[in-house]
């Protein structure tokens, strides 16, 4: 519902009594409230993650480096996917939008409309959200600490020194056959000798060809041949492959897969609630619910919620991905 | 908002239980804090007994504690989770679930001229979410292992790893969720309760002519709105550390000699979080007292109350520094010293709408036409507590002073003065005060001047030693002194204070039978008693729903016309028209 315009009006009469002082139902009112609480409770959560980041010794790792993969394609694409993520959340902002101003109009077939396509929008970024966890918990390859000292020279000819303790990183081939060794499996075996390392998995050969240093970090640098089997042979047992609660390859702080997690899945599960709530409003709205109350104000509650889910995801792209 | 003009038959269930009216939800609030208020009294008696005599044996430890206090002494760990548990139901069902729930559901609707709160639905919801929370937070008692040990403030890693201690186990989960709960409820409160004031005052009834008891409540459901979600962050963070392994607060942590293997966490990151709520918590606990006593203080006095504007200013002001000084709960938590130079500085501005309030009760005090009713004894004793209470947080809030004296029983004399007996005491005023309006019957006098001053004298005997307890350096949460050669002097306090304690205790007998005595047999109420001005005394004695049986009042003036030489009456209710040639406030 649209309220009169109010700086017509004096502050006197505004706020004597009798009246909404902003002319607006009390609804709407307390949505907003509750969107300023909830807007505290993610500045907790993004201001301890800061805290943590911050506080960390240990680099932290870069967005455009542990995200860059995109389903079903080879190759680097960084914050490609994130950023079609974002692109498909802020659309069904619009479309939301859209569906307030049909509101406006008393148009149900707009507001229906709309509303369908906002929920479409939710359903999608929900669907990426899900891949986009499940490639994290994958991961891409694994890695593993040293047990000693390793110096080497990577590629570019660049020579580092690296200490008991510091990561090595695989690629996706390597990393999968040896996560299956490890486990016991016995489908895949080990060949050392002449000079290289070979995996044999159900007839499929994977050699130790390239192995990367700073795979998350500043300074990515790739080590191959005799040089890659110096710091194979220099492995501990400290393996870990994707990520979970406990450990995860971007990082030997556990915070930064743990705050991933919850955060965007906190903020995951207000899209949810969201898409829920949407899909409500659109079968009420095709059931001629509002057309019956001769007004769509449900709908622009529903919007506003949306929108400040956007708005939150603005500041967790930019928190986890940008920065 | 639907018109309830209309009469119509209700269910028991509807009326007495998911009851939607707000006089009836307020009245459900404060027969649970009384409840709550009761549990947590006899908590801290069965601890003052082991704190008074230490090893000693008493039965009635045994009655009622079983197997925690095996021959009649008090076990260690039960000792730990009574002094939680104690703190934790204060805290966040007396003194804020009941004082807010109780007076603010009151209240708001009746004095700013409204049918019932914005929405009745949602505010029955806050109930019952404070009651379920309740619930978890009573069974919490007697669960394997006992309740949550690790004091009020439930820091990591006591209280993120299960196995730290007996009370950190499925006691310490249910704390959690009880939590949870209640900032549920205090949300739903806090919106509706806002709302209701910006939306729903009656005509003239301005933002300038509220009562005090409203912006107090305003203000109030402000800082929870703000402040609570915070908590929830740092709740459910805190249940993922204890039930996915996760380490949001923990890192290099051993137990038994054995390294656990988290990484990264940060247990301060916690105090952090939780003290933006904290500090916050602690005006939650206190405005709506403050707010209570102005309107009985004004009320009783027969005077207008001393700068109103200035008192609004000084909630306003309050309620906007106390997100800004956290920290000084943290002076020793290894805080860079500038920056606890700087919450020290924020911290010492509370000081100025502190000693605002304090010397505006006393102007309004002064030259009144007094009245002592026991309310009216209540709101003094209030601002006699605010200040002894507020003076000590002087010397807390300065971090070189503080380092000494953090975690004494210095600290616990503070804020049980400043914060426990201020706001019981605020609580206390309004139930004399608006009993009648919520049962319809007068509560007896003379009861109330024996309670009240057992209450403030046992107060003080119990609060006051404990700061040379504390000067001398006794650290709070401890289960027995006698080991330390250098407590020996004042150590003889210990029983001076439990028997305060008990007699304290046993005096709240004589409010709980005046409570429930007069709420059947009690002197049935005229509509005014009090002879005040603001709007609930306009509504009849008998409930009704939407509270005035015809048209809403209009409001005319402000709440604190006493003593008006241009009126015959020494009141003037906010109804009443401006007289030809006079000026209105």
């Amino acid at each position: 519902m649209g309220g009169e315009a109010t700086k017509a009006i004096s502050k006197e009469i505004l706020w004597g009594g009798g009246r909404s002082p902003f002319s607006v139902t009390y609804g709407k009112m307390m949505m907003w409230y509750f969107l300023v609480s909830d807007a505290l409770t993610f500045g907790g959560l993004l201001t301890a993650y800061g805290f943590a980041r911050a506080g960390s010794e240990d680099a932290w790792p870069i967005g455009e480096q542990v995200f860059r993969a995109l389903p079903g394609l080879e190759g680097e694409y960084p914050l490609i996917y994130v950023a079609l993520m974002t692109f498909i959340l802020i659309v069904s902002s619009v479309t939301m939008v859209l569906a307030v101003e049909a509101g406006h109009r008393n148009d149900q077939r707009g507001v229906v409309r709309w509303l369908f396509a906002t929920v479409i929008g939710g359903f999608f970024f929900l669907g990426s959200q899900a891949w986009e966890w499940s490639h994290f918990i994958h991961g891409s390859g694994g890695m593993f600490l040293l047990a000693e000292e390793v110096t080497v020279t990577d590629v570019d000819g660049e020579q580092f020194t690296l200490n008991a303790g510091d990561a090595v990183y695989m690629d996706h081939h390597l990393g999968d056959a040896v996560a299956k060794w490890r486990e016991g499996d016995l489908t895949v075996s080990m060949h050392e000798g002449h000079g290289n390392v070979m995996f044999v998995d159900n007839g499929h050969e994977v050699a130790l060809e390239t192995l990367t240093l700073n795979k998350y970090v500043e300074n990515e640098s790739a080590v191959s041949g005799a040089d890659a089997l110096k710091l194979w042979n220099a492995r501990s047992e400290n393996f870990a492959f994707g990520a979970n609660m406990h450990d995860s390859e971007y990082a030997v702080q556990q915070s930064y897969a743990n705050f991933f997690f919850f955060i965007t899945g906190f903020h995951g599960f207000h899209v949810f609630s969201g898409v829920i709530i949407n899909l409500i409003v659109l079968i009420m709205a095709v059931n001629g619910v509002f057309e019956r109350r001769k007004h769509y104000e449900m709908v622009e509650k529903v919007g506003l919620y949306w929108h400040f889910v956007d708005l939150v995801w603005v500041f967790v792209f930019t928190f986890f991905y940008l920065i | 908002m639907a018109d309830h003009a209309h009469h119509h038959e209700e269910s028991f269930v509807s009326k007495f239980i998911f009851s939607q009216d707000h006089k009836m939800i307020s009245k459900q609030f404060l027969i649970t804090a009384v409840f709550m208020g009761i549990v947590a009294v006899m908590l801290s008696i069965f601890f003052r007994l082991q704190l008074g005599w230490p090893g000693e044996s008493f039965a009635i430890l045994e009655t009622f504690l079983g197997k925690w206090a095996p021959g009649g002494v008090l076990d260690r760990n039960a000792y730990l989770a009574l002094v939680t548990i104690h703190g934790t139901i204060m805290v966040f069902f007396v003194l804020t679930g009941g004082l807010s729930g109780t007076f603010s559901n009151l209240l708001i609707p009746l004095q700013i001229g409204a049918r019932d709160m914005a929405s009745g639905f949602l505010n029955m919801l806050s109930y019952w979410f404070f009651f379920v929370s309740s619930v978890i937070m009573i069974f919490s008692l007697f669960v394997e292992g006992g309740a949550a040990s690790g004091g009020w403030t439930v820091y990591p890693p006591l209280s993120a790893l299960p196995q730290a201690m007996p009370g950190s186990g499925m006691g310490m989960t249910l704390w959690l969720i009880s939590m949870v709960l209640f900032v549920v409820s205090s949300l739903l409160g806090g919106l509706n309760y806002i709302v209701t004031i910006i939306n729903l005052r009656t005509k003239g009834m301005k933002m300038t002519r509220l009562p005090l008891t409203i912006w107090a409540f305003l203000i109030t459901a402000v800082l929870g709105v703000l402040s609570f979600p915070v908590l929830v962050s740092a709740v459910v963070l805190l249940l993922m550390d204890r039930t996915m392994g996760t380490a949001f607060y923990l890192s290099d942590i051993f137990i038994g000699g054995e390294a656990l293997d988290v990484t990264g966490g940060s247990p301060i990151l916690y105090q952090h979080l939780f003290w933006f709520l904290g500090h916050p918590e602690v005006y939650i606990v206190l405005l709506p007292a403050l707010g209570i006593s102005s309107e009985v203080i004004a009320t009783n006095a027969r005077k207008p109350i001393f700068g109103y504007k200035a008192m609004v200013g000084s909630i306003l002001g309050i309620g906007f520094l106390s997100f800004i000084v956290w920290g000084h709960h943290m002076f020793v938590t290894g805080m860079n010293p500038f920056l606890g130079s700087v919450f020290v500085f924020t911290t010492l501005l509370i000081a100025i709408p502190s000693a605002v309030k304090a010397f505006n009760y006393i102007t309004t005090l002064w030259q009144g036409n007094l009245r002592f009713t026991p309310a009216m004894l209540f709101s003094v004793g209030l601002v006699s507590t605010f200040v002894t209470g507020g003076l000590t947080g002087i010397i807390l809030a300065d971090s070189a002073l503080d380092v000494s004296v953090h975690d004494t029983y210095f600290v616990v004399a503070h804020f049980h003065i400043v914060m426990g007996m201020s706001a019981i005491f605020g609580m206390l005023a309004g139930v004399y005060h608006w009993f009648p309006k919520m049962f319809g019957r007068m509560m007896n006098t003379k009861l109330g001047f024996v309670h009240f001053w057992i209450t403030i004298i046992s107060g003080y005997g119990v609060f006051f030693p404990m700061h040379f307890v504390g000067i001398a350096g006794a650290p709070r949460r401890y289960y027995d002194y006698s080991a330390f050669e250098y407590l020996d002097f004042v150590m003889d306090l210990q029983p001076v204070i439990s028997v305060f304690a008990i007699v304290g205790a046993l005096g709240q007998l004589f409010f709980l039978f005046n409570f429930f005595y007069s709420m059947f047999r009690g002197q049935v109420a005229v509509q005014n008693p009090w002879r005040s001005n603001t709007l609930e005394w306009t509504t009849p004695v008998e409930h009704v729903h939407g509270n005035w049986p015809g048209a809403l009042p209009e409001v005319h003036r402000w709440a604190y016309d006493y003593s008006n030489p241009a009126h015959e009456e020494d009141f003037v209710s906010q109804i009443t028209p401006a007289i030809p040639g006079e000026e209105i406030h």
